[in-house]
């Protein structure tokens, strides 16, 4: 024990950071700060301390080649021991600080601490988002499987409608004309050097404003900050009813840091690594590609945008999302604090997260997406063939045959693309039904050149057959009623 | 004692002005050196003419996914510098060779040739037999790849994946439908 304490003196003697340290440890923070609330910004630093540990031992086996990735992922997943649970660690880790800078960014914003003084933390909090998720993209870069691949021609495709210098920036972003070797190793030099250097120093500057301005106080409803008065304010708060940093509101943050680790450390036990999924191929053209689940609602936006704003939304988009965030204390950077006063803030953050909730839920469910194998897989229901005549059942046939299924359901199965066609004849009259199918139209193609008369007729023949028993099909009303039997 | 703090002066703004130019002379190999895949240069390079095969290897009538080695490549490359490309074959040497890469955010269509249709597996844009669009978020038909017929055997000007910025053919984008060559 003497022996420890005399190294320490030592080194303090020469360092002259232990002063600084027991300062920093026991400045005073405002007794209702040192709250479970406040756990979630500490927590992503323990995430991100996890990240540099595991993604360091990842880099000791991952060749980041085009040719090699993919296997040495193979390596690191199946021979190298304990590789799995690095990558899963690894993988799940990511997902971890994604939520947590997210989940830290709302509660910030519901506290109110991103008003004066502390307008700037906010900023810089709001590049570490960007930050961490250009970590988040380039790591499922690395991850060079199909999805990596593909990941990058949605990417480049992106980058391909800026306007003017679109065609020469793909180049620069995939570091050639094609998604190839030296891609990976751009997105290899990002992820290990630029961008942690880049988490590194912002986190630096992120925790020193913390400290230099003091935690936030425990909004309370009808204390207005007001820029004259708010720093003397905060001083007396703290002298007069503060605690010290450590370990009253450090404690909190060890036992959420702790369990965090643990989390991290079960995710990846019990489910294991993230793919790789498909070799990198492009050859290999059946497969799905989706994005993680932080970009699955970017996904979303994609198929969901009409084409003739989709450009400017893609482009403008996140640099109006990106410029608001940043310029939001500006103009908001007095008055009240808490949420309980702040209705309009409480229903940007409820939109916002139900928004990315409904956008997620339908990037994983894309029903959007023809089901490419419905014509092929799934059967006609038994109740649109039975006891029907032979043209119908042909129709059946073309229906399956010319993969109508694979963008519309019959009894609940096939694509969700188009409208279920369960009950399309009380919708259409047969004149409507040849329209639709010859000349497609609302985002249906023309089947017109595809289909001979005789298969048209049968289509429709069966078309004409779906409607529940209880309901009489649609009919012209120009043409005389048929007179009841 | 005023001399002296004038030559201090001016050793530091001549410090100052000496790293302001090594950091220009510095930063400009750097950005170019970064910047060099955009060079029109290197892009027009990166186009050269490829043989997909003999033409018996496309019946007249039929789409056929061909591949080939993309014409530039680093010997790390692997399996991500083998392209493929969609071949319709219309009679004779008339052709049409596409992109698989989607118009819409560049995924892989695939040919379903029981329905004539191109789809896209990520936001479900469509295309009909011959590359112009059908339905679904893309914004034109499919890309075109430039093609000639030689000792019979087909070659098609590749080397680029082809986005909105760069479609590929030589001229601006092909009106949708109008066969190529």
């Amino acid at each position: 024990m003497r022996l420890i304490r005399a190294t320490l003196d030592w080194l303090d003697a020469r360092l002259k950071v232990g002063a600084a340290i027991r300062d920093t440890a026991a400045h005073p923070v405002p007794r209702r700060s040192a709250s479970w609330w406040y756990v979630f910004g500490s927590g992503a630093l323990t995430l991100f301390v996890l990240q540099v540990v595991t993604g360091i031992c990842l880099a000791l086996v991952y060749v980041p080649s085009a040719g090699e990735a993919f296997r040495s992922l193979g390596v690191l997943n199946d021979e190298q021991p304990l590789g799995w649970f690095l990558r899963a660690m690894h993988g799940w880790g990511s997902n971890f600080m994604v939520a947590m800078v997210l989940i830290h960014m709302i509660q910030v914003f519901l506290f109110g601490a991103y008003k004066f003084p502390r307008e700037l933390t906010w900023m810089v909090g709001v590049v570490l988002l960007v930050v961490t998720l250009g970590m988040a993209f380039t790591g499922q870069v690395l991850r060079w499987d199909q999805d990596a691949y593909w990941g990058l021609g949605i990417v480049a495709s992106i980058v391909g409608r800026i306007p003017l210098v679109g065609g020469q920036l793909v180049q620069v972003v995939l570091g050639g004309p094609i998604i190839a070797g030296e891609t990976l190793t751009r997105f290899f030099a990002l992820h290990v050097f630029v961008i942690p250097g880049l988490l590194i120093a912002l986190v630096g500057v992120h925790l020193l404003m913390v400290l230099k301005l003091g935690i936030n106080e425990y909004p309370m409803p009808g204390r207005i900050v007001n820029r004259d008065t708010y720093e003397a304010e905060y001083e007396e708060m703290v002298h007069r009813d503060g605690v010290p940093f450590v370990p009253v509101a450090f404690q909190k943050d060890l036992v959420f840091a702790g369990i965090l680790i643990v989390a991290v450390m079960c995710c990846a036990a019990v489910f294991g690594p993230f793919g790789p999924g498909g070799a990198p191929d492009p050859t290999i053209i059946q497969t799905v590609p989706r994005p993680d689940y932080f970009f699955l609602w970017i996904f979303s936006v994609a198929a969901l945008m009409p084409p003739s704003i989709e450009s400017f939304v893609l482009l403008v988009g996140p640099a109006v999302a990106i410029l608001g965030l940043l310029l939001m204390p500006l103009w908001a950077g007095v008055g009240e604090k808490s949420w309980r006063r702040r209705p309009v803030g409480v229903l940007v953050v409820l939109f916002a997260v139900l928004g990315w909730g409904v956008l997620t839920h339908l990037g994983r469910t894309a029903p959007w997406s023809p089901v490419m194998d419905a014509w092929s897989a799934e059967p006609v229901p038994a109740r649109d063939l039975e006891g029907r005549s032979a043209v119908v059942r042909q129709g059946a046939l073309v229906f399956q045959l010319k993969q109508c299924r694979n963008c519309h359901a019959l009894g609940d199965t096939g694509g969700r693309r188009g409208p279920a066609l369960d009950d399309v004849a009380t919708r259409l009259t047969k004149d409507q039904l040849f329209r639709q199918v010859l000349q497609g139209g609302g985002n249906m193609p023309a089947y017109g050149t595809n289909l001979s008369p005789a298969e048209t007729t049968a289509l429709v023949t069966f078309l004409e057959t779906l409607h529940p028993s209880n309901e009489l099909p649609a009919r012209d009303a120009s043409q005389p009623t048929p007179t009841a039997k | 004692m005023s001399g002296s703090l004038t030559r201090r002066g001016m050793l530091l703004k001549l410090g100052i002005a000496l790293n302001a130019v090594a950091g220009v002379m510095l930063a400009a190999p750097i950005v170019g050196y970064l910047l060099s895949p955009a060079r029109r240069k290197r892009m027009r390079e990166a186009m050269a003419w490829v043989e997909l095969g003999e033409l018996a290897a496309f019946p007249e009538g039929q789409t056929r996914m061909a591949t080939f080695r993309n014409p530039q490549t680093r010997p790390w490359d692997g399996q991500t510098a083998d392209i493929p490309c969609w071949v319709r074959r219309l009679q004779g040497a008339e052709f049409q060779v596409f992109a698989v890469n989607c118009a819409h955010l560049g995924c892989p269509v695939r040919w379903f040739p029981q329905s004539s249709l191109f789809l896209c597996p990520c936001h479900g844009g469509a295309y009909y037999a011959d590359g112009s669009r059908a339905s679904g978020p893309p914004p034109r038909g499919l890309f075109h790849y430039d093609f000639k017929v030689e000792n019979d055997r087909l070659f098609i000007r590749a080397g680029m994946m082809p986005t909105l910025g760069n479609v590929l053919t030589a001229g601006a984008a092909k009106p949708e439908g109008t066969p190529c060559g």
